[in-house]
């Protein structure tokens, strides 16, 4: 039977979690196919059929999709769903709010935030705020996984040619509706999968201090992070949230920047492969995670740094 | 407006966990518990909306053993009305939480059921949308702001790059995100008035629900432990590090 990816995108172009949950779809062995569920979605179809290891494309085009509502969305995805082993979405927002739904109507158990495959029934993923990793293994005909993208190395975006076929079913639940959305608009790349992030925690001392950090992060074409502490203080807002409650990163290089290192924060930010910490407060539990640490008052260190790079 | 709202005894949210040395789980004997945060943060929207007149009653759950009305009790302590325990032995997956909530919905009918997006343990982040599958409700999860407009639920959710408004029709699902509101300290009165509120307990026999597992936990392993590395002098030699020794610039 074949592995169903839902695909993450806008109407306009495809998320690059997707590329990495295609690639853990890619380690349980078998013909992968790539749901495309949205409004006016044909550049997203056209990109998703590039991906090499894609054998087909289900484009499902129609107003009731647009938002990624779930009640829509999981009818959908839970009536596709039978024929397939495997159900996988990306562990960001929108597969998280869907796929448990979809697995409640297939009366099936949800696997969340895998970042390991054991076998096709067993995966491992991490509970309590990533302080322990569980091996657990699926006793269900259909496996419903979120992915962790940063724990999956990427499919390339080009240089496939799947199958792109039309789905005409549409399914309206007719309980929710789409009122409206703030997005946070910004040239720098997406914290998920930016190769450098650049955070900021509670030692920042107010929102206006966080262009120190993006004036650094556009030096280093980053993403720029906050933790809890920062968020919690009103400093920035929610979804720059590096952390067990935000967002998971595993970035090339992260650089921590007054954050002292709580758990929460740590669970969201310790698979990076560089870790740069800089803190003035020697003891902070950052340093004891940091590939390089730097004792300093941020508000010197880091002008200095953006100017010597 | 009735609402139900789930509470769960999990492991306090300060406390470290350890694996068990035969790697069979975490190791929770002798381990501080408490209310999972994003649980007090249900139970204070619930009584919020109580205190702007827009409910009438709140009703707390929770599934598991006994120990658990410790925190069905802080939820009566905070302002819930009454109380309701799932007696478990163990706890069961999200699926068979969702469906023993779902039985508890059949019965009490209420026009909202606020949960925590997720609770801090298994980090599962399921319950609330798997309990909107099996009630085909409308789900708002992730939810960072609540406001009843014209016999709608309108809520403001927390996702990828900002933040998007939903509009449910009634009854509805609401699971909650941090930022909703901060969670009042119970009064040592009102932990007392608590004691006398109405507790009752159910079991999934009475409830109509077996309690099917769908997953086997085979191992639990202690993370691999990061290195701490080395603190360098100035910025210029940290820039010169991340140059030539990590390469990463």
């Amino acid at each position: 039977m074949a592995i169903l990816v839902i695909a993450e995108h806008d109407n306009r172009t495809l998320k690059g979690a997707t590329l990495n949950t295609l690639g853990a779809a890619a380690l349980l062995g078998g013909e992968v196919h790539l749901l495309v569920a949205g409004r006016s979605c044909g550049a997203v179809a056209a990109q998703a059929a590039a991906i090499p290891g894609v054998s087909k494309v289900l484009v499902a085009d129609a107003a009731v999709y647009e938002h990624q509502l779930a009640e829509n969305l999981a009818r959908l995805v839970a009536a596709l769903g039978k024929t397939y082993s495997h159900l996988l979405a990306p562990a960001g927002s929108a597969g998280k709010n869907l796929m448990p739904r979809v697995a409640a109507l297939l009366d099936v158990a949800q696997l969340s935030d895998i970042v390991g495959v054991v076998s096709p029934n067993t995966f491992r993923r991490p509970i309590y705020a990533g302080n322990a990793i569980a091996t657990v293994q699926s006793l269900d005909p259909v496996v419903v996984a979120t992915v962790r993208a940063s724990a999956f190395d990427p499919l390339p975006a080009e240089g496939g040619s799947a199958v792109v076929e039309s789905l005409s079913a549409v399914h309206d639940a007719g309980t929710s509706r789409f009122v409206g959305e703030e997005l946070a608009k910004s040239d720098r790349p997406e914290l998920g999968s930016a190769r450098i992030v650049v955070s900021g925690g509670r030692g920042l001392g107010s929102g206006e201090n966080f262009a120190l950090l993006e004036t650094l992060a556009d030096k280093l074409g980053a993403a720029v992070g906050a933790s809890r502490a920062a968020v919690d203080a009103g400093f920035v807002a929610n979804d720059m949230q590096v952390g067990q409650t935000g967002k998971i990163v595993a970035p090339e290089l992260y650089i921590a920047v007054g954050i002292s290192g709580a758990i929460q924060h740590l669970a969201g930010m310790k698979d990076s492969k560089v870790i740069v910490a800089i803190n003035k407060d020697a003891e902070a539990p950052i340093f004891q995670i940091a590939d390089y640490g730097l004792v300093a008052d941020l508000f010197e260190a880091v002008p200095e740094l953006e100017k010597a790079l | 407006m009735k609402i139900l709202v789930t509470v769960k005894r999990v492991i306090d949210y300060n406390v470290k966990v350890r694996v068990k040395a035969d790697q069979s789980d975490v190791d929770l004997a002798n381990v501080k518990m408490a209310m999972n945060p994003f649980c007090e943060i249900a139970v204070e929207a619930a009584v919020r909306l109580k205190e702007a007149g827009i409910a009438t009653e709140i009703v707390a759950v929770s599934v598991g053993p006994s120990a658990c009305q410790e925190q069905i009790r802080t939820a009566l302590a905070l302002g819930a009305d009454r109380g309701i325990q799932i007696d478990t032995a163990e706890l069961p997956e999200s699926l068979v939480v969702a469906k023993l909530l779902a039985a508890v919905v059949a019965a009490e009918q209420p026009d909202l059921v606020i949960l925590g997006k997720q609770s801090i343990d298994a980090d599962n982040n399921q319950t609330g949308q798997m309990l909107a599958a099996l009630l085909d409700w409308p789900q708002a999860t992730f939810a960072s702001a609540l406001a009843l407009q014209e016999g709608c639920l309108e809520v403001t959710r927390e996702i990828d790059g900002g933040l998007q408004t939903l509009s449910l029709a009634l009854p509805a699902i609401v699971t909650t995100d941090l930022r909703l509101n901060e969670p009042r300290y119970a009064s040592l009165p009102n932990i007392m008035k608590a004691k006398k509120k109405p507790l009752e307990v159910r079991t999934p026999a009475e409830l109509g629900v077996v309690l099917k597992a769908h997953t086997r936990l085979l191992k639990v392993e202690a993370p691999a432990e990061r290195q701490g590395g080395i603190k360098v002098g100035s910025v210029s030699e940290l820039v010169e590090k991340l140059k030539s020794e990590a390469k990463v610039i």
